[in-house]
């Protein structure tokens, strides 16, 4: 079995897998990083929304050996020993979860969409989360918390 | 109001692990030595098994065992158990044929389970699964409920004639008919109410494990309601005593009511862990979810309005196809008779109502309870009919209904299809849902769409539900086989922090944060002392779960309950300590007080009192300072609501977007507001997506068209608006805490509205209906069908 | 998924080389079709060759005429290359319409192109533009190029290295989507260029990408909407599932056309 080796959230980490092994599957099995999800099998929900070098993936549609040498990031990375990064906060005060399956996926998203876009427009968020589903919000809060995250983040 | 107790705006307290990665979904579970399950299924929509070959399958690498149907029937294990009993018309009981965990003699539907193949990984499970061969014997089938009853049909069950489980009835038929002999006008309609498949973001996952040291089993399950599992299973299915079964469902992914079942796999990997001695999971994809989830609704309606000369509802009769799939699921007879005729007077004074429902089995994946269950179904035919009654009498659309709510004076109002509503104030919500859209404002919006170029149209829907389920003498006399009380135990520890253990389960709806905002505002205790413990069998004394907006009406009262029972041990023992009579102490902002004194004990003080009972009198006073209650709600309580739909239309493309959309709801008393805004958010969407995106669609073949995100559309961001959403609450009568329920709100009152918008939109091109969802093929049909005409 | 054997070679000699010594390799470029189809179980290469270890194979470059983008180039650095918005902005434009912000940054151009998906977007653009396909082995015009549904010219180790877009006096795109998979029931690219007009439609017909050939002769004498308007494409051979009727798909092919013209300007 192949060796794959990268940085995640930080940590250099390295196993062996199968070829077939999906990164989230490694994260998810092998790391133990269980906050990444899956909720579908055609790369549509966005469940498993990671960071690999810097940008949004979808960790179910990559594989682990993929992303060897990659520096990928995921929800578990963003919080400082428990004290929220401001999008994770500005979830939390607008009641942007419910179920919270969706809901590591959706603040990946959103990360990268403030990267690109550090003051997006309702339309902006709502465009950018198509890639996105939530089955409980109805996206009314999560829009809202989007865009007070990236008000948080712009300082 | 404090900061944290009812009523107030309280940030969840489970968001903490839900953003940081640290949920405990049951996928995320592993237990030592675990294997792994797949379940083949059957391509097929209806066929014979003939023969199966696993020979190859269990040699393949990595197998643990590979199990049949046959394995299944020779172990002597029950099917899976219906929960609740329809009588037809006749008075015979419904058809309730056998629902195996695996099938041994023929597949009804596809995804129909075959076979289990274990292995050491799911892809060696999966690889093996490919390796059984079956040999089947292709068998006509049926998907549609109108052609199932036709003679001649292919039958689902060989021993159910006309594939029909149930032929039932409900109402005055004779009063019904004089009704309509009186009328001025009748108005038609037929509707359909679409097939839609529910899709909690999280598959389903069952993790079966056996401890041959102690004889217990452990089930962790995706589950709305784990003690109803733990009964249904080891009850009905596997003959396991319920102090020998665990059941645990942890974090959980969302339900929509496709999670209050009991499934198959439940059984299956529990039954496999004690044979071989592992422990057996079993992870759904998301392509089984969509032919082995219940799917919903898929109701077709005929009915009929009789109306007097002043626009005054005389009499309804409707006649309803309900498909049950190809086996009965937990809850699915009740879905198209109580919980859904029993609605059918909305809040409208018509007096006299009959309603017959003939239920079909079908080459279908069962079909059950989703959001709404039942009452959408009612309350999309009912709003269609009375914007076509509108139209046909040429009254004014708000103006028909207000001649026809039920009056807040006439209340408790006896309805003639059984259900008695406590309180409501229809033609206040209306009239606040019409100034909440700025409904007089319409004009001009509409003249600016069209100066777009486009179509506007606006549709209203008022609705009621029944929830809060369910009175148990209520619904045992119905059929229901089981009681439907909830329970909550309150265990206040020695320095008074709390952990509330709940029968309810909380998958989205924030019990942990609203339950202990009542549970902080009855015992006075910081709301960061109250802890919430649920979804597990062994922790929680018992519960029948979440499900029909019941868990603050029906949870949250025995909540209500169990904190009464503290308050009065802790008054009992404050009153020993402070050496006064019981009568003497008066309980307020956590503090025992004697009344008219300064001699003070504060809630801790009491709690820590009970844990050390240096000097009580022990034959009067118990040391502790725990208390449990069951609570079984004395009536349904009843939501109600008015929705306000606008849609633009585009007449080239048949586009439509929601514009705009206003909820305004009596859900009696608020806990958390934010919870409920994000409740009805929720609900509207799950509604817009059922009238606009979603519809399961299965081919001449019984093949499954839309069986992934691929072709069934769920709503996106970009396919919603924002929502307007606000409460004109009337407090709830039927429960202490005067609360009615607000997780199916959204999914009931939305479909009409948008329907009746987008009709309202098309009405100048000569479109006088449009079936759900209204995709945009469906849209442009309706307008070159109307245009060629 | 089926097991196989993974290489990542770092020359695009060395990716033919190791899909020819392989049984049935097949080039992994972006992924985002190749492996939900393995996942599904519906593909099962002997060899994954994955393309992204050859560094020549990323890049957007100014060629005068236009730009050339090499193949393994993501949507998402095609729809932010201020070059490509420039010099083509309907081609930016229609790259920032594909699947979904994370499918963008992983999904190639090459991937896209080589995989011919008929409801995919860019051979819509190939076509409209008159591309030149590149390849290892030699060069093909984007009219060539498409033969059919998942079909190309592309032989059986051939691999595309970049896509020459020549730039259009005036281009646009638009498409409708499927509203579950969101991929185009009709896309349809229009543009202005040397040649003349030219339409090609993506999403509707049974056999792929086509140009509408009636609709570029009106638009040739008069590039306006209504020039489309009363051009209707004929519905026999065009798509129909539950989402679009052969009908329908006919007459979004002519609106997708006017709106098109329309924002071509």
């Amino acid at each position: 079995m192949p060796t794959v080796s990268m940085t995640v959230n930080g940590k250099s980490v390295s196993a062996d897998v199968e070829s077939r092994t999906l990164l989230v599957q490694f994260l998810r099995e092998h790391l133990a990083l269980t906050g990444t999800h899956v909720g579908c099998d055609t790369s549509q929900c966005g469940a498993c929304v990671v960071h690999v070098n810097g940008v949004s993936a979808k960790s179910c549609t990559m594989l682990a050996i993929q992303a060897d040498g990659a520096d990928v990031a995921t929800i578990e990375g963003l919080d400082d020993n428990g004290t929220l990064h401001p999008m994770q906060e500005a979830f939390r005060d607008n009641h942007g979860l419910q179920c919270g399956f969706c809901t590591p996926g959706m603040v990946m998203s959103a990360l990268d969409l403030v990267k690109n876009n550090p003051s997006p427009s309702e339309q902006d968020v709502r465009e950018w989360l198509e890639g996105n589903i939530c089955r409980c919000t109805g996206y009314h809060n999560i829009v809202k918390a989007i865009q007070a995250g990236a008000a948080a983040m712009r300082g | 109001m404090s900061e944290t107790g009812i009523g107030a705006r309280v940030k969840r307290v489970e968001d903490q692990r839900f953003l940081t990665g640290q949920g405990n979904y049951t996928d995320d579970i592993n237990r030592p030595n675990q294997t792994y399950a797949h379940i083949l299924r059957s391509p097929h929509a209806h066929a014979r098994i003939r023969s199966l070959d696993t020979a190859e399958a269990a040699a393949s690498a990595g197998v643990v065992a590979v199990f049949t149907g046959k394995d299944i029937a020779d172990s002597g294990v029950g099917g899976l158990p219906c929960g609740w009993q329809i009588h037809s018309k006749d008075g015979s009981p419904m058809a309730e044929p056998a629902h195996p965990m695996l099938v041994a003699d023929k597949v009804r539907h596809v995804g129909d389970q075959v076979a289990m193949v274990i292995a050491e990984t799911r892809d060696q499970a999966r690889d093996a699964a490919e390796k059984i061969v079956v040999d089947y014997e292709a068998l006509p089938s049926v998907t549609a409920t109108d052609v199932a009853i036709k003679d001649g049909a292919p039958l689902v069950h060989d021993e159910v004639a006309l594939n029909t489980c149930y032929d039932w009835e409900l109402g005055d038929k004779a009063a019904t008919e004089a009704g309509f002999a009186n009328a001025a006008h009748v108005v038609k309609v037929d509707v359909v109410n679409n097939r839609i498949i529910p899709n909690a973001m999280e598959p389903r996952v069952a993790l079966g494990d056996y401890d041959g040291s102690t004889g217990d089993y452990t089930l962790f399950t995706t589950s709305q309601n784990p003690h109803v599992i733990r009964l249904l299973m080891g009850a009905f299915v596997l003959q396991i005593p319920e102090h020998k079964l665990r059941v645990m469902a942890p974090d959980v992914g969302g339900g929509f009511g496709s999670k209050i079942f009991h499934y198959a796999e439940e059984a299956l990997v529990t039954w496999a862990a004690r044979k071989l001695g592992r422990p057996v999971k079993w992870t759904s994809d998301r392509s089984e979810a969509f032919m082995t989830d219940a799917h919903g609704r898929d109701h077709r309606t005929h009915a009929e309005l009789a109306i007097d000369g002043d626009g005054k509802f005389l009499a309804l009769r409707v006649s309803t196809l309900a498909n049950m799939g190809a086996y009965l699921s937990t809850f699915a007879t009740s879905i198209p008779t109580y919980l859904s005729a029993t609605l059918l007077a909305g809040v409208y004074t018509t007096p006299a109502i009959y309603s017959e429902v003939r239920a079909v089995f079908t080459n279908t994946v069962p079909v059950d309870a989703v959001r709404g269950a039942g009452r959408p179904e009612t309350t999309y035919m009912l709003e269609r009919l009375v914007d076509q009654a509108a139209k046909q009498t040429g009254i004014d659309r708000a103006e028909l209904r207000r001649r026809n709510f039920i009056q807040p004076e006439q209340m408790p109002y006896q309805t003639p299809v059984a259900l008695q509503y406590d309180v409501g104030d229809y033609p206040a919500v209306f009239e606040a849902g019409l100034a909440a859209a700025d409904y007089s404002g319409f004009a001009g919006r509409k003249a600016e769409t069209e100066s777009r170029g486009k179509l506007r149209g606006l549709g209203i829907s008022t609705y009621i539900e029944a929830c809060g389920i369910a009175p148990s003498a209520v619904a045992g006399a119905l059929g229901a086989r089981a009681g439907l009380y909830e329970s909550a135990q309150v265990r206040v520890h020695p320095t008074g922090s709390v952990t509330l253990f709940t029968g309810s389960h909380s998958h989205g709806q924030g019990h942990e944060t609203t339950f202990a905002q009542v549970v902080s505002e009855m015992l006075g205790v910081p709301f960061e002392s109250v802890d919430v413990s649920h979804g597990d069998t062994a922790k929680v004394q018992f519960g029948m779960g979440t499900y029909g907006s019941r868990s603050l009406a029906v949870g949250g009262s025995a909540i209500y309950k169990a904190c009464e029972k503290i308050i009065d041990k802790a008054t009992k023992i404050a009153a020993h300590i402070l050496e006064a009579s019981e009568a003497d102490i008066e309980f307020k902002d956590g503090n025992f007080t004697v009344a008219g004194t300064d001699k003070s004990m504060a809630f801790g003080e009491v709690a820590l009192a009970a844990y050390v009972p240096h000097n009580f009198p022990h034959e009067t006073l118990e040391p502790g300072l725990d208390e449990n209650a069951f609570y079984d709600p004395l009536n349904f309580s009843f939501p109600s609501g008015c929705h306000i739909c606008e849609v633009e239309v585009d007449p080239e493309t048949g586009v439509v977007d929601v514009a705009k959309f206003t909820a305004v709801d009596d859900i009696g008393r608020v806990v958390n507001p934010m919870i409920v805004e994000g409740q009805v958010h929720g609900g509207v969407v799950h509604g817009i997506g059922q009238a606009l995106l979603e519809g399961c669609k299965y081919d001449e073949n019984g093949q499954l068209l839309t069986g992934s995100y691929m072709d069934y559309t769920m709503p996106r961001a970009d396919d919603m608006p924002f929502i307007t959403v606000e409460q004109k609450s009337v407090m709830g009568a039927s429960n202490p805490l005067e609360v009615k329920g607000v997780g199916e709100v959204g999914a009931i009152g939305s479909p009409p509205a948008v329907i009746n918008a987008v009709v309202d939109a098309l009405g100048p091109l000569g479109v006088s209906d449009v079936a759900m969802p209204a995709t945009p093929m469906t849209v442009w049909q309706a307008i070159q069908e109307a245009q060629a005409h | 998924m089926y097991a196989f054997n993974y290489q990542r070679p770092d020359s695009v000699a060395a990716a033919g080389s190791a899909l020819g010594g392989s049984d049935d390799g097949k080039f992994l470029a972006g992924g985002m079709t190749l492996l939900p189809t393995m996942k599904q179980r519906l593909a099962s290469p002997s060899d994954l060759i994955d393309l992204s270890g050859i560094g020549d194979l990323v890049g957007i470059d100014d060629n005068g005429d236009g730009v050339v983008i090499r193949a393994m180039t993501t949507h998402a650095a095609v729809a932010s290359s201020s070059l490509v918005q420039a010099k083509i902005p309907a081609l930016a434009a229609l790259a920032e319409g594909i699947g979904d912000p994370a499918v963008r940054n992983r999904g190639t151009i090459g991937g896209s192109v080589a995989n011919n998906d008929p409801a995919a977007d860019y051979p819509a653009a190939c076509l409209g533009l008159g591309a030149t396909i590149v390849t290892n082995q030699r060069e093909i015009s984007a009219d060539d190029f498409f033969t059919g549904l998942f079909e190309t010219a592309l032989g059986e180790d051939e691999l595309i290295t970049a896509i020459r877009f020549p730039s259009a006096t005036k281009a646009a795109y638009q498409k409708f989507d499927n509203p579950a998979s969101r991929y185009a029931i009709v896309g349809v690219f229009v543009a202005q260029t040397a040649g003349g007009a030219r339409v090609a439609v993506t999403g509707a017909s049974q056999d792929g990408v086509f140009r509408a050939g009636e609709m570029e002769q009106a638009l040739s004498g008069n590039w306006s909407s209504d020039a489309v308007a009363n051009i209707a494409v004929p519905a026999d051979g065009l798509n129909a599932d539950i989402h679009a009727s052969a009908a329908y798909r006919a007459h979004l092919v002519t609106t997708m056309a006017k709106r098109a013209v329309a924002a071509a300007g």
